[in-house]
């Protein structure tokens, strides 16, 4: 996307989440105590009390949880590509913790490539990453 | 104890339309008068006022230009259209532990002719934004209608329980001369073939894009017994933020359908003489049509997942099992805030209302659901 003002703001909590993109690795914050995973990821984990959260790996496989299809007005670049999808996945590995993003054709296509009455709830999906830059490679997915 | 301690004795409005001529400060400024007017209680005596954090204009420049007393307790309440009932709650809460006398609580906006919130350059650094934001999902109507489609998928609701809603509350609408769709009736077939805003959700299933401001005031009810109008009394209110929520992007929680309702709704009941079924009107914040059907479950008028079924057989229209939104609401009222319901349910208690619930004498007045929220139950 050209326009850096919807870029995701790399900070504190979240520069681990970013190192994994870049790796293309999806990582997930988890409670050293509980095991529970902790999104969006935070400085200390809720399950146990002030224990630093740890990042591992996940499988990068989900279903999809829900969908919408934003039509204008909008912002750019979105309102070019308007209408598209945004899908709101469920990870195999806690269906509590869902990502937003977006449904496409294959890796390296648009956001607009799949045609919405296609998507289907609980299809199960994989993600892959777009680079934005050096810094920013953004989780999309496809069907699994 | 807050329990019927306090009173809301004025109500006042501005005209609600697309675009009003003076400021949201002027704007703000005249519905305070017109309420502490409606109340027979002069500015001077002003000591307490209450808003929403959203609100442009502050306590410094009401109270400044209204010529208000001391100001002796004052208070914002956060997350937008989660915040009405809690502004009001929280003035009764001060009367009755005695922090001042007579309160005001007010909300002034310019949406018609002003900004959209979600087109702010500075959103990006809130932590829900920066998860949903850069794959496209912006606006506060895309966030709900990722919940509406699940809802329909989960529950079996359908564009036509969504279209129950805006169909009930543009009937009351028409029955009101203040109402901004006063002289527009909707149709099922115009609903169904409106275009989409954020698909499942259809032009009609958004509130309006109004100008306004209104305004409430608030004394002890031993008081307000010598006041112009018939008291109305504020029974009970109760404040929701659940564990592990996340605004209006809350798809971090066990199960994104039950939002800060359920939370609000447990503590409101449990500070409150009427089980819901007691609850004779309810003015339910309607940004969107699907916060009814989540509304109604939160607020434990049926069970979860029965909140479309509700909408049915003119479920919410005078004389269903529960009229809601009498004058319009935010869908074919106005919208600002939520705080129109707010009036409403005081001219519900007053027996004032152009679509009068018979003999009513209790209204639940809910904030937003799916943001950290707020209701209050009056009674008369």
């Amino acid at each position: 996307m050209a326009d850096e003002t919807l870029w995701p703001p790399i900070n504190e909590e979240n520069a681990p989440f970013w190192e994994g993109t870049r790796q293309g690795e999806l990582r997930m914050q988890r409670c050293p105590d509980t095991q529970r995973f902790i999104f969006p990821p935070r400085l200390t984990s809720p399950w146990s009390n002030g224990a630093i959260p740890e990042w591992h790996g996940v499988s990068g496989r989900g279903r999809i949880w829900s969908f919408v299809v934003p039509h204008p007005p909008l912002l750019p670049p979105f309102d070019a590509w308007a209408p598209y999808n945004v899908i709101l996945v469920s990870l195999d590995e806690d269906p509590a913790i869902r990502l937003v993003g977006n449904l496409i054709a294959n890796e390296g296509a648009q956001v607009d490539s799949i045609d919405p009455s296609q998507i289907e709830l609980d299809a199960p999906v994989r993600v892959v990453f777009e680079r934005l830059s050096d810094e920013i490679y953004l989780p999309r997915w496809v069907l699994d | 104890m807050l329990m019927d301690a306090a009173a809301i004795v004025g109500i006042g409005e501005t005209a609600f339309s697309k675009k009003l001529e003076p400021s949201e400060k002027s704007l703000a400024l005249s519905a305070i008068r017109m309420a502490l007017d409606d109340a027979g209680i002069e500015p001077s005596e002003v000591d307490g006022l209450a808003s929403y954090t959203l609100e442009t204009t502050d306590e410094v420049e009401i109270a400044r230009n209204l010529g208000a007393g001391d100001i002796t307790f004052f208070t914002q309440v956060g997350y937008g259209g989660g915040a009405g009932p809690a502004c009001v709650g929280q003035m009764a809460m001060a009367i009755a532990s005695g922090q001042c006398r007579v309160g005001v609580v007010w909300r002034a906006r310019k949406r018609g002719s002003g900004g959209r919130l979600w087109a702010d350059p500075s959103l990006r650094y809130s932590t829900p934004a920066t998860w949903t934001r850069p794959w496209g999902l912006l606006r506060p109507v895309d966030e709900i209608a990722m919940l509406a489609r699940r809802y329909m998928h989960e529950y079996g609701a359908t564009r036509d329980h969504f279209a129950n809603i805006a169909l009930a509350f543009r009937k009351m609408a028409n029955q009101n001369p203040r109402a901004t769709m006063f002289e527009k009736p909707l149709t099922r077939d115009q609903y169904m073939e409106a275009r989409w805003i954020s698909e499942p959700l259809c032009l009609f299933d958004n509130c309006l894009e109004s100008d306004g401001a209104l305004a409430c005031v608030l004394v002890a009810a031993d008081r307000a017994r010598d006041c112009r109008q018939r008291p109305v009394l504020v029974h009970a209110f109760a404040q929701g933020l659940s564990r592990q929520s996340h605004t209006m992007t809350n798809y971090w929680c066990d199960d994104p359908l039950m939002g800060p309702a359920w939370t609000c709704a447990e503590r409101l009941y449990g500070l409150s003489e009427f089980k819901p079924s007691e609850i004779d009107v309810a003015q339910i914040y309607d940004a969107f049509t699907p916060l009814i059907p989540l509304s109604l479950e939160g607020y434990r008028f049926c069970e979860k997942g029965e909140g479309a079924a509700f909408t049915e057989n003119a479920g919410l229209e005078i004389g269903g099992r529960l009229p809601c939104n009498t004058s319009g609401g935010g869908l074919s009222e106005a919208y600002v805030h939520g705080f129109n319901l707010i009036n409403e349910g005081v001219r519900q208690m007053r027996g004032e209302s152009v679509n009068q619930v018979q003999g009513a004498k209790s209204c639940l007045v809910t904030g937003g659901e799916g943001v950290p929220t707020s209701a209050m139950i009056l009674r008369n």
